[in-house]
């Protein structure tokens, strides 16, 4: 599935808060189809990598191409537009509302006619029908497409988030921590769904303290370093250990 | 219990209606029980009546809490609004031209609280505190510390309505109810209601989600205005007077009836129908604990016991959610 022009491809994107360097001419590829883990020390660029892959943050240089075509996203939305979603730590959903308003926010659907143009009323039954059967196509179990999230368990929160971006995700979704905030049965959940993803051919770029997470999904890792990506290895030429090495800097790749 | 009243009771639960519609009856058969003259059709339409002004700021007020802010200007924009009209139609004899007027003011106060808040990215309580000082100074500079009745049809028609025995329902009880189920409609089955609610869920987070944060906000507060426009147009029906020194504590009043409907102060929370009931049980202790002979010093204390019971049970549920 690995086609030859990578989906998105970052060259020296630099980008500075103040005077705190936060990207120092760091590149990125990400192929077709693949899972790439993004993994670095604290401060190595990895939350500044991935606020410019989902349009949150705009480089102060550098050049990102989308299918070899160059590109600017203004905002989240136009990286959402093409194709790309993300799932933020902690901000990935809306606490108060229900699986089904969740995994529709900012696209719901509305009903049919005067009913739906004049008077904007949504059309729930729908959402909650197409909420349901997407969460049951990627096998993850909700009592009630109407249940607030904040009802959920953080792993159950997660997998409606993740569920979220791959309903409509075309290019690729990114995790950013995805398991930090979870347990044992709650990260294994996740993973899982994770895996699901993978097997539809949509990319996915995993943010992740957690090597054994990382070996376990990820095609290759790419492993950041004050501000510059050090090294793009794979799980099957380098052991955690290496990964660790070239994190810390003790090791060159 | 037939199937139809316990589906009843659960959809009265799952919105969160339950506490304030039972705490509602509660003192309405309590007061009727304790005097002769609560339970009357004359006292009921009269606290129908009562709730309208304080009902409408209270809509306005539960829409923005919605969005974890919060206005403590609704009183003083109505003040203003009730100003702005009385004193075009004294002066220039226009009082439909001083009524769009007065609207679009309240509206533009509104939007402008909102615009602060997001432009500047400023606490709602300490924009909406600046907004309270400086427009109920500014009401005070622009009618000159003069009251001005009005007598215009057009300008008290919310006091009039329709009388069915000793019963009457005004045509302000009616525009209540009417803004009520239109806010309650698209809080619950528009997009812009689902957006409302993210955002006071965790606005950062509808932000990231796509939720255009800062338009919806600023419009929240806008319809938040235009409500207080409204409210300043119906209070003209009930007291045929506008007075820069009225509605002086209509901004907790307002908190208070949308704490009891069961709005959150955290956002996210609570529903148009619940500050309904909220008004009502506002409207209803103070009329009946006058009626029972109670000083007004210890209404006041009821109330303010009861909102903070009211909060404190909503903390309470939030601290047990995972």
């Amino acid at each position: 599935m690995t086609g030859d022009t990578p989906v998105l491809e970052g060259r020296r994107l630099r980008k500075r808060f103040g005077h705190v360097v936060a990207l120092d001419g760091t590149d990125f590829e990400l192929r077709a189809g693949e899972t790439l883990a993004i993994v670095g020390d604290n401060g190595a660029g990895k939350s500044t990598l991935v606020k410019i892959l989902s349009g949150v943050t705009v480089p102060d240089a550098g050049e990102l191409l989308l299918d070899g075509k160059p590109v600017t996203f203004s905002g989240p939305q136009q990286a959402r537009r093409s194709g790309i979603e993300t799932v933020y730590q902690d901000l990935a959903v809306a606490p108060t509302l229900d699986v089904a308003s969740n995994l529709f926010l900012g696209r719901e659907l509305r009903q049919r006619g005067l009913l739906g143009t004049v008077f904007r009323r949504l059309d729930a039954a729908a959402m909650n029908r197409a909420a349901a059967d997407h969460l049951a196509s990627l096998n993850v179990s909700i009592q009630s497409t109407a249940q607030p999230v904040e009802d959920l368990s953080g792993g159950q929160r997660q997998a409606v988030a993740v569920a979220r971006a791959a309903a409509f995700a075309s290019r690729f979704i990114v995790l950013d921590e995805p398991t930090a905030a979870l347990g044992v049965a709650g990260s294994a959940a996740v993973l899982d769904l994770i895996g699901r993803i993978r097997g539809r051919g949509l990319s996915v770029v995993l943010v992740s303290h957690n090597m054994p997470h990382v070996f376990e999904l990820a095609d290759r890792i790419h492993v950041q370093r004050l501000g510059r990506r050090a090294a793009v290895v794979t799980p099957k030429t380098h052991t955690m250990q290496d990964v660790i090495g070239i994190m810390t800097g003790a090791r060159v790749a | 219990m037939t199937f139809a009243a316990r589906g009843a009771v659960g959809h009265l639960r799952a919105r969160g209606w339950m506490g304030p519609l039972a705490a509602l009856l509660a003192s309405i058969v309590l007061f009727s029980l304790v005097t002769d003259t609560f339970f009357t059709a004359d006292n009921l339409s009269l606290l129908l009546e009562q709730s309208v002004v304080i009902g409408l700021l209270a809509l306005g007020q539960t829409i923005i809490v919605l969005t974890a802010g919060i206005d403590l200007a609704n009183g003083a924009i109505a003040v203003l609004g009730t100003l702005v009209v009385a004193k075009h139609a004294a002066s220039a004899g226009q009082a439909a031209a001083g009524l769009v007027c007065a609207l679009s003011i309240c509206t533009a106060l509104g939007m402008a609280s909102g615009g602060l808040i997001t432009r500047l990215r400023l606490p709602p309580f300490i924009v909406t505190l600046g907004m309270l000082t400086v427009v109920s100074a500014a009401g005070r500079l622009y009618s000159q510390s003069r009251n001005y009745p009005v007598s215009v049809d057009l300008l008290t028609v919310f006091g009039r309505g329709l009388n069915i025995g000793h019963a009457s329902l005004s045509y302000g009880v009616v525009l209540m109810l009417v803004l009520y189920a239109a806010i309650e409609y698209v809080l619950a089955q528009t997009a812009w209601g689902r957006h409302v609610r993210a955002i006071g869920g965790n606005s950062e987070a509808a932000r990231r989600m796509g939720v255009s944060v800062d338009r919806t906000v600023v419009s929240v507060y806008a319809v938040g205005g235009l409500l207080y426009g409204l409210a300043a147009w119906a209070s003209l029906g009930r007291i045929p007077n506008a007075d820069a020194n009225a509605y002086q504590t209509a901004n907790l009043e307002s908190i208070t009836a949308a704490v009891l409907g069961g709005t959150s102060l955290f956002g996210g929370r609570g529903s148009a129908v619940g500050t309904l009931l909220g008004t009502l049980i506002v409207v209803v202790l103070r009329s009946g604990l006058t009626q029972a002979g109670i000083d007004a010093l210890y209404q006041e204390v009821a109330t303010g016991i009861l909102v903070v019971l009211a909060v404190a049970l909503d903390a309470v549920a939030r601290r047990g959610r995972p």
